[in-house]
């Protein structure tokens, strides 16, 4: 192999770049193969994540902390505990093309104290609360808004009103407009927090929690590992791994 | 020096000095028991009962403060542990030690500096999916969070570089904890793992044994695919025009070399392999063009270019592989076999996922494939491409010696199960592309994080591993730069120590040569920073470490020294002085199109 004479001083032979075959195909940024003239991007949606998670020191920023290493576009997270002792849900709002909501959803999957993901249907209730404070020249017509939007005053003063809203995101968005008039001092918004509708569960696999007394964590365990499937499990073999962290 | 004894006759000592009093009975596979400690009646005590319990054979690391109680516990276990030089040095150890071996390797390091020194280490084992324990000493639990002296949050730091990492709470469950995090390390895709324990947790008090190694349930995954999906993998493997398998390091990782070989055999397959996947599949079969990407060889760039089925398997689609995505197997449908399913369409999408252990998937897609795809006209045309794209090099005797053929003069001199590690640059590459690789689990190499330095230590783990497994005739090659052996070569100071045999190749150049071809090739021929003609005289070094040093020039002098280094019998240094500027080849720059590879400076 070595001292052929036929070789270049500097470099290999061969034929030169412009003289190979080149194929035609192209992907797209994601590696999705694509019909260039056809199919761009694909665009950003907004998600809904949620994750139940071991309510254990160190998970949030497990989460938050891998979310934006990854560089995904985290828009809010919500996190707060279950009724299964030693569980917490941790609910995201995310907006990123399918392929990173994908890649979300199985990056947290991996986290060890990640028991399950689900994404959130369109149905799904969900809902945010806003905490704004206005300034108090009006009272009378920052009532009127309030009532508009079902909200309470929580605190009223000669300077400042603050009130409380709930709803969904795009509700408290045009709230949070309607009350610009008054002049906006401070605003606290949690983000949306969300479970999906009627019996569906949030999480696949995850156990009906009115079934009696707060489960423990063990017994939570049990159930992880028995017989609970939910709809998405029966999808594809890809999908079965996105969703669910379990076997 | 020689008054000391030997680690291996430490250990020899050390369990003939065992109390056999209250001695638990440890047994073990092959159904032998053995004597271990008593019940342990602390944390740290606990600690190494795990590693016990979880055939641990050796350990590396460095001493201090925080974990000085885990090492005394060591005093005395079966457990064998090899002092470092510098705790990256550890790390690397433990990570080629755990590739060899098959099983995770362990390191250690005190709190702070010692777990800071830890973290390149575990961030290449995570890269390239090593299975590893790191346990680090941490500052007393009332301290933490105060910067105490060697405080740091190596919980923090090391989060997003491990697999998972455990904050040890309590001294009555850390030898669980331990055992938890070890088996963790080794199941599904593997990857490192990091016990953080706090020296009030190590001395505080334990009761019984810990429990035995085992994952937690929902980090073991299924080894199956999805038959439906198998089943349309299948179809569309049948119907290929243009196939190609590509094998990752997941398929030597997952034990899987085996099935990949009789999958591709059968089906009459070419096999492309990405670097870390090297040694899966034989590089002498009629079916292997090597390896692709950037620096691989121009008929594995032109088939992955031009196939129109790629079956990936255990590969994560890296950069360094793909250059520009876009370009990337442009008009190829994609099976992926992969047992992490976030690498499924994270960079490259798949059209058929297969979520399961590569060995596993791979018999299933054989069981369900009923006829070969048609694919004469295909490898007629690889073949031709391996004609046309030959990896070779000048070796005129008048020139100065080329790094090349060091590489291919060891090789021919060695059996086919040497292990070969490798720093990071042009001496890497040289190794990857001119050491013919037949068997997996023998190259051993920095792939994803890339780390100058690996080479020492790597061979160091990699040779500990081999010795312990009884295969001490195996041969351990270390190719290194003279930038990279810079870098870690403190370790020679252990290998003199423990009287390893390992032959340490410095490709030696005078520069950080993959550094200076890019300033060649991009930056105007500036050299900053990357001349290097101030390096010792690695021969003389190596002999004031207690080694033996060698030194190369010319041609005529590579073969007698290649067998003097390698009939040694201890660790040897050849200080090959090779041509400054001979560059690697092919290329594709980052980003580039891997068909558009270049040959030459000119092409690029
Ligand atoms: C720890 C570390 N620092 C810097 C780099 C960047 N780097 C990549 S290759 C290279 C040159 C390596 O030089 P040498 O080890 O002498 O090998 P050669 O390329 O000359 O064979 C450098 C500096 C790196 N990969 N790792």
């Amino acid at each position: 192999m070595s001292g052929e004479s036929d070789v270049p001083r500097d470099g290999l032979p061969g034929p030169a770049p412009e003289e190979r075959p080149h194929p035609e195909g192209r992907r797209n940024k994601q590696g999705i193969r694509i019909d260039p003239a056809a199919e761009a991007e694909k665009q950003p949606r907004r998600a809904v994540i949620s994750a139940l998670v071991d309510h254990e020191p160190g998970v949030l920023s497990r989460v938050s902390g891998l979310v934006s290493r990854r560089q995904f576009n985290i828009e809010s997270l919500t996190v707060g505990p279950t009724t299964v002792e030693g569980h917490a849900r941790i609910t995201m709002a995310v907006e990123e093309p399918d392929p990173g909501i994908d890649q979300i959803k199985k990056q947290l999957s991996k986290l060890i104290p990640v028991i399950a993901v689900g994404e959130l249907d369109d149905d799904a209730i969900s809902t945010e609360v806003a905490l704004l404070k206005v300034g108090g020249e009006e009272p009378d017509k920052v009532h009127a808004v309030t009532e508009m939007y079902d909200g309470t005053t929580k605190d009223a003063g000669p300077e400042t009103i603050t009130v409380q809203l709930t709803g969904d995101t795009a509700t408290i968005d045009d709230a949070v407009n309607a009350f610009r008039q008054f002049g906006i001092i401070e605003i606290a918004r949690t983000g949306p927090t969300a479970l999906a509708h009627g019996s569906k569960t949030t999480v696949p696999g995850e156990r009906p929690a009115y079934m009696g007394e707060p489960t423990t964590t063990a017994d939570a365990e049990r159930e992880r590992n028995g017989s609970i499937e939910s709809d998405e499990e029966t999808n594809a073999n890809a999908d079965r791994n996105t969703e669910v962290n379990t076997r | 020096m020689s008054e000391s004894p030997t680690a291996a006759e430490r250990k020899r000592a050390a369990e003939a000095e065992t109390p056999e009093a209250g001695g638990s009975e440890n047994t073990e596979e092959d159904g032998e028991t053995r004597e271990t400690s008593t019940v342990p009646e602390t944390g740290a005590a606990a600690i190494v009962a795990a590693l016990e319990a979880a055939n641990v054979d050796t350990a590396f690391g460095v001493q201090g403060g925080a974990i000085m109680p885990v090492y005394d516990e060591l005093y005395g276990s079966s457990v064998r542990h090899i002092t470092m030089a510098h705790e990256q040095g550890a790390a690397h150890a433990a990570d080629a030690y755990g590739i060899v071996a098959g099983e995770p390797g362990v390191c250690l390091a005190t709190s702070g500096p010692g777990a800071t020194n830890l973290v390149t280490g575990i961030a290449d084992a995570s890269m390239d999916s090593d299975a590893m324990l790191a346990l680090t000493g941490q500052v007393p639990t009332e301290f933490v969070g105060n910067d105490a002296f060697q405080e740091v949050d190596t919980i923090g730091i090391t989060t997003p570089i491990t697999k998972h990492n455990y904050f040890a709470e309590d001294s009555k469950t850390v030898g669980d904890v331990v055992g938890e995090a070890f088996a963790l390390a080794n199941t599904g895709r593997p990857g490192p793992t990091l016990v953080d324990l706090p020296k009030d947790v190590s001395f505080g008090d334990a009761d019984g044994e810990p429990a035995p190694p085992e994952p937690p349930a929902r980090a073991d995954p299924d080894p199956a695919a999805d038959p439906s999906a198998v089943e349309t993998a299948a179809r569309a493997i049948e119907r290929a025009e243009r196939p190609v398998c590509l094998f990752g390091g997941g398929v030597i990782k997952g034990d899987a070399s085996e099935e990949a070989r009789t999958f591709a055999r059968e089906l009459g397959v070419p096999v492309v392999t990405t670097m870390p996947g090297i040694g899966s599949f034989p590089e002498g079969d009629p079916l292997c063009l090597e390896w692709a990407g950037m620096h691989g060889t121009g008929y594995a760039n032109m088939a992955i270019t031009h196939t129109d089925l790629l079956i990936g398997v255990g590969t994560r689609f890296d950069d360094r592989l793909t250059g520009g995505v876009e370009t990337f197997a442009p008009e190829a449908e994609v099976v992926h076999v992969d047992i992490d399913p976030a690498e499924v369409s994270k960079n490259i999408y798949a059209d058929y996922p297969l979520i399961g252990d590569a060995g596993t998937v791979l018999e299933q897609l054989r069981a369900e494939i009923q006829q070969p795809p048609d694919a004469e006209a295909w490898r007629d045309q690889c073949e031709q491409w391996t004609e046309e794209y030959p990896m070779t090099y000048r070796a005129d005797e008048d020139e100065p010696l080329k790094p090349q053929f060091v590489v291919e003069a060891f090789d021919e001199a060695t059996d086919d199960d040497t292990v070969v590690t490798a720093g990071v640059g042009q001496h890497q590459m040289w190794a990857a592309q001119f050491w013919t690789f037949t068997e997996p689990r023998t190259w051993l190499s920095s792939h994803g994080l890339g780390t100058m330095g690996y080479g020492v230590p790597g061979a160091i783990g990699a040779r500990v591993a081999l010795d312990d497994a009884g295969e001490t005739d195996r041969d351990v090659v270390c190719f290194d730069g003279d930038g990279s052996f810079l870098m870690t070569m403190q370790e020679l100071s252990v290998a003199v120590r423990e009287h390893m045999d390992v032959t340490f190749v410095v490709l030696n150049n005078e520069y950080i040569g993959m550094v200076r071809q890019w300033q060649d090739a991009f930056f105007e021929g500036r050299h900053m920073a990357s001349d290097y003609n101030w390096m010792p005289e690695f021969d003389t070094l190596a002999e004031a470490f207690g080694a033996r040093g060698f030194r190369i020039d010319d041609y005529d002098e590579v073969s007698e020294v290649v067998e003097e280094a390698l009939a040694y019998d201890g660790p040897s240094v050849v200080d090959a002085h090779v041509d400054p500027d001979e560059n690697v080849y092919p290329m594709v720059p980052s980003g580039g199109a891997n068909g558009l590879f270049a040959l030459s400076e000119d092409q690029l």
